[in-house]
């Protein structure tokens, strides 16, 4: 600790290139926590889907629907202890560039199942009581202005209302997650709304998934699969896996975004390393003749080596944590495409690693500099102008 | 005159020092070299996806689908629309009837090749007058399919994409098989990541009954297309909008442009200052090693313009360099790099190209060259303003 002024000193010899270095280094941590970010969005939040939950859907694609009947023999099988149903209703709020998450479910069993997405007991059961009402995401709700109460009108391309109108919902909740990566911009109402519509056409009682919550997480497998052979050989086969398969398959859909951006985030890493082990290795080079008076007074190799690495260390530390810091600022702010990555936000195991890539970061930079400082004899570095 | 000398001579005696400052310049050129790969490679990706969604479109081809449907998937026309819409007119005719092709859209699941997991493959089903809609196709393998037949033709995307869909081989999706016999090229549209079969035998499988999801039709003239809309808009038994082929592609790959310029853009704006910086260093260093050179010049009467001039040349050179060595490789590594995504509008795969195109190269080599300007500025005032008895005391 009692280097630390002598350190200082050192870097502000020349403010300028110091400045700088800390700079590109604050610049590669930010972009960082960025890719970072990019990469679980890119992911759909396959980290929060829970273990315990399954899947069901049409084995043929997920756009074709299960009949309601399904449900009670869902439920009759051994090891199932909840089940739930969903329908993709693709609306949209005012005009198809508004992009909305929403889904006609049971309120009840749904609220069950996903007890992540949190809201007061009293709105969940104005909710549950009301069969035009709906529940939105908190960050939807910010997006449009939306209160508890209000009313909304959605249109969907799949669901047409007979006359050509909108379908009216009232605003009965707003829900928030603790749960970091949860996704916050969607929107559940009651499928008895829709369905009732639609009795007696070929698309009443007819649902897109089912979601079981299984006993034992550890036989979800077999479970699975004997839920499977319950519907085979009928006109609507099912396939049934784990929810975190099910998001992680449609993650995988998108592409080897993940992969494309780990591999930009360690090339603008080794880039950053380069350009600042360069600045550093170059300020040292400069006070050779200064470390030879150090030894000179009694300073030895080992100590030597230490202020040289405390000098890097002390750049990457300023650098990266002020970068990992605007990093978490500008990710808190959501999503940057309006809706389309809703589970943007800096996983804290990225974190960690950002922290552990700056201590990397000084040490790396540092060391070269730091050896061929400590190795120095006196006599050549006296010598050297 | 006399400014225009002094400039080139200082700016030759500059760039001939740069092998004494070798280390130093290497860095920066790397650095900038580094960014223009990120650059290209990200817009690539965006390129190339434009490069196939545009490629699809035909100006002289029309799409009708339900009024308010973005997109195939959820439009709807009952097998009555479809036939009224293939009556309209604007329509070209052939001997066999209006080139019009009321079709389904639907999506199966099936292993992709790169995953072993099931992706959505789009699986269009056809109606007769569908090949004269599309010029462009030809089968590369095989035959098309059969009428009424349990056949399918493969997109070559898909062909690539997707596990056992070469000609010959035998798929199951839900209750029904299909046997492939065939592999067609579209022009290297969309088209190809898709899998074509007839309609009529697609609608049972997928309960439809007689009803289609858009009518895809040949158009008289690339200028028919208001015809052709008017007469459908004003057809009160219509509920439908028209849109041109190509306009429709371009919507469809609006969402992932939009995500891939956001994030785009971002990473190439915060990576460009990383390298300003990296470059004002380096210049600075340059022009710091120079100091008692440059404060010769200034004693000899060399005015502070052409060495402030000399010090942006040098930072533009650097960088040039770095532009063309980056693009170079980004070319040599990306460009038709094939990969699929999905198309966030259907949910379905779309197979597609990195395109690193000659535009791309020459927004990199302009970014370079700005990076530079930007880094050397300051070094460069910092030179000229050196006062010159203090600068040859130095060191």
């Amino acid at each position: 600790m009692k280097y630390l002024p002598l350190v200082w000193r050192n870097l502000m010899r020349r403010k300028v290139r110091t400045i700088f270095t800390v700079l590109s280094i604050l610049i590669a941590f930010i972009l960082f926590g960025g890719l970072m970010a990019v990469r679980a969005a890119f992911t759909l939040g396959v980290e929060v889907a829970g273990a315990d939950r399954l899947m069901t859907i049409h084995k043929v694609s997920l756009i074709q629907l299960l009949p309601k009947s399904y449900e009670d023999r869902i439920r009759s099988v051994e090891g199932v202890t909840d089940v739930t149903h969903a329908n993709w209703f693709g609306g949209y709020y005012q005009e198809p560039a508004n992009f909305l998450a929403n889904m006609a479910v049971d309120p009840a069993s749904w609220a069950r199942m996903y007890p992540e997405f949190e809201m007061p007991e009293d709105q969940k059961k104005a909710w549950i009581n009301d069969r035009s009402s709906a529940v939105v995401g908190i960050d939807t709700a910010r997006k449009y202005n939306w209160k508890v109460g209000d009313r909304v009108p959605l249109i969907s391309p799949i669901y047409r209302k007979p006359d050509g109108t909108p379908w009216d919902f009232t605003i009965a909740g707003i829900y928030d997650s603790k749960v970091k990566g949860t996704d916050k911009t969607q929107f559940f109402f009651h499928w008895q709304y829709i369905n009732e519509t639609f009795r007696n056409t070929p698309v009443s009682d007819q649902v897109g998934w089912y979601v079981i919550r299984v006993a034992d997480p550890s036989t979800a497998d077999q479970l699975a699969k004997r839920i499977d052979t319950l519907f085979a050989n009928s006109p609507n086969e099912t396939k049934t896996a784990t929810e975190k398969a099910f998001v992680s398959d449609f993650a995988g859909q998108i592409g080897d975004i993940g992969a494309i951006v780990v591999r930009i985030a360690a090339l603008v890493m080794g880039l950053i390393l380069f350009v600042a082990g360069n600045a550093m290795a170059q300020s040292i080079r400069e006070r050779i003749n200064e470390l030879g008076v150090l030894k000179t007074l009694g300073f030895g190799d080992g100590r030597i080596l230490v202020l040289v690495l405390l000098e890097s260390c002390t750049l990457a530390l300023i650098g990266g944590a002020i970068g990992l810091a605007i990093a978490w600022v500008i990710i808190a702010q959501g999503d940057p495409t309006g809706g389309f990555l809703p589970a943007f936000y800096f996983p804290v195991r990225d974190l960690v690693l950002g922290v552990a890539l700056v201590f990397g970061l000084g040490l790396a930079t540092g060391i070269i500099p730091a050896l061929q400082a400590s190795r120095l004899k006196i006599v050549d570095a006296l010598r050297r102008t | 005159m006399n400014w225009i000398s002094q400039t080139i001579a200082v700016t030759g005696v500059t760039l001939r020092s740069i092998g004494q400052r070798l280390g130093s310049s290497a860095v920066a050129v790397v650095g900038i070299a580094g960014v223009v790969i990120v650059f290209t490679a990200v817009f690539s990706i965006a390129e190339g996806f434009r490069a196939a969604m545009r490629g699809t479109g035909d100006p002289q081809t029309a799409i009708v689908l339900r009024s308010g449907s973005d997109t195939e998937m959820t439009s709807g026309l009952s097998g009555d629309s479809a036939r009224l819409i293939t009556e309209a007119p604007g329509i070209e005719q052939g001997p066999d009837g209006p080139h019009a092709s009321p079709e389904l859209f639907v999506i199966v699941g099936h292993p992709m090749k790169r995953t072993g997991r099931d992706a959505n493959v789009p699986l269009r089903g056809l109606s007769p007058a569908a090949l004269k809609v599309r010029p462009a196709f030809r089968i590369v393998e095989g035959r098309m399919f059969q009428t009424g037949t349990n056949e399918i033709v493969v997109g070559r995307a898909a062909s690539q994409q997707f596990n056992n869909l070469s000609v010959g081989s035998t798929v199951r999706w839900g209750e029904s098989s299909w046997q492939v016999v065939g592999m067609f090229d579209a022009g290297g549209s969309v088209a190809e990541s898709e899998i074509w079969c007839d309609a009529r035998v697609l609608q049972p499988a997928y309960r439809r009954g007689n009803s289609y999801q858009s009518v895809y039709a040949r158009l008289q003239s690339a200028d028919s297309l208001q015809q052709f809309k008017d007469a459908l808009t004003s057809d009160p038994r219509l509920n439908v909008t028209v849109i041109r082929e190509p306009d429709y592609y371009a919507q469809q790959s609006e969402v992932l442009q939009l995500i891939i310029t956001r994030i785009g853009y971002a990473i190439a704006v915060l990576m460009g200052l990383g390298a300003i910086f990296g470059a004002v260093n380096t210049m600075y260093s340059a022009v710091a090693a120079r100091t008692r050179e440059i404060a010769t010049l200034r004693a000899l009467g060399f005015s502070s313009g052409p060495v402030v001039v000399s010090v942006l040349v040098e930072a533009v050179m650097l960088s040039l360099l770095g532009g063309l060595i980056g693009g170079g490789l980004a070319w040599a590594a990306f460009d038709g790099y094939q990969t699929a995504t999905m198309n966030w509008q259907s949910f379905s795969q779309v197979a597609f190209a990195f395109a690193v195109t000659p535009a791309l190269l020459l927004q990199g080599l302009i970014y370079a060259v700005i990076m530079g300007l930007v880094g050397g500025l300051l070094p460069a005032i910092r030179a000229a303003r050196l006062p010159v008895v203090t600068a040859l005391r130095q060191l």
